[in-house]
């Protein structure tokens, strides 16, 4: 009996697996009709981040540091007021259980070349991801007192709605070859 | 009187092993609860990269998976990243089929619930998976996952 159960015991413990799958999720944007009607945004209302092929980082047409990354998407999200030119747009914003607030209207335009190494893509999209959540715990730690993940789901809900995650890949060009 | 005495053990007495089999039956529950096997054997290399900021996948069973890394056998296929669906090799022009077969699967609730795990080797280039997410977008599967592991990049 036991010589069977410490059989199969062996058994399953090489064939577990315990991983559990997880990662950054992304909705994809639904595919254009018309490739030529551009939807007009404001120069200031957007933070162009490129990454070529050798892993290079341009914010904004300035070289930029995967480190620095993070603050500089923060501090470009962060709602400026009164308004400032240098950042975006501030709009006034009704959202259930915060009342008015203001709101960004900054958007993130990442585009990246076929040559670029997914690793850093997913660098990218990590900092990026970082820098959102960071603005929306420092909103929910002023209006409620605690961190995003501590707040029910309502509360979640709501600050979700008044700090969206903005980011626009930019469609791919096949300029040249891989 | 001291031949008595010499028959005597000294030192400490055994342990009992009589709950013995309750342990290893409980272990083994444990892990015949735990266990999943695995459905498809991989024909790439997939390496996944670190990321701080991931959420958990929820529900398993409304997951379907691509893989995209080097083939594992260098010597037949060569180490140019290839993607793999289900138990082969797949070219980019076959990603729209796979998601259509995946959702037949499911039940028509949950069809627009699905999501789509992207296993991506870290070292691959961009190219093929940009493609691969345009043939999702035409497939309309617009939910989808960079799976990565938990960890700080150096």
């Amino acid at each position: 009996m036991a010589d069977i159960a410490f059989l199969l015991l062996i058994f399953f413990l090489v064939t577990t697996t315990m991983d559990v799958d997880s990662g950054i999720t992304r909705r994809l944007p639904p595919p254009v009709e018309q490739p030529d009607v551009d939807i007009k945004v404001k120069e200031r209302n957007v933070l162009n981040i490129l990454v070529n092929k050798n892993n290079r980082l341009l914010v904004n047409g300035e070289p930029g540091d995967i480190k620095t990354l993070k603050e500089v998407v923060k501090d470009f999200m962060t709602p400026h007021f009164p308004d400032d030119p240098n950042f975006p747009e501030v709009e006034e914003k009704n959202v259930p259980l915060l009342g008015n607030i203001y709101a960004s209207k900054g958007v993130i335009s990442l585009k990246n070349d076929r040559g670029t190494s997914y690793d850093m893509y997913i660098k990218v999209q990590n900092e990026l991801a970082r820098a959102f959540n960071e603005i929306k715990d420092e909103l929910a730690q002023s209006k409620f007192g605690t961190k995003t993940d501590k707040l029910s789901d309502e509360k979640r809900e709501a600050i979700n709605e008044a700090v969206p995650v903005r980011v626009s890949e930019a469609e791919p060009e096949n300029i040249g070859d891989r | 009187m001291s031949k008595f005495k010499s028959s005597k053990t000294k030192g400490t007495p055994a342990i009992s092993t009589s709950s013995l089999p309750d342990i290893i039956f409980m272990l083994l529950f444990f892990f015949m609860v735990t266990t999943q096997m695995r459905e498809t054997s991989l024909r790439v290399k997939v390496k996944l990269p670190l990321a701080t900021e991931i959420q958990k996948l929820e529900k398993k069973s409304l997951v379907s998976y691509i893989y995209i890394g080097p083939p594992t056998n260098v010597a037949i296929y060569g180490t140019e990243s290839r993607i793999q669906l289900n138990d082969q090799y797949a070219r980019v022009a076959d990603v729209p089929e796979f998601v259509a077969s995946e959702r037949e699967a499911r039940n028509e609730a949950d069809r627009n619930l699905l999501t789509t795990s992207l296993k991506v080797h870290k070292d691959t280039k961009m190219g093929i998976v940009t493609d691969v997410k345009q043939e999702l977008r035409k497939a309309g599967a617009f939910k989808i996952n960079y799976s990565t592991l938990k960890g700080v990049n150096k």
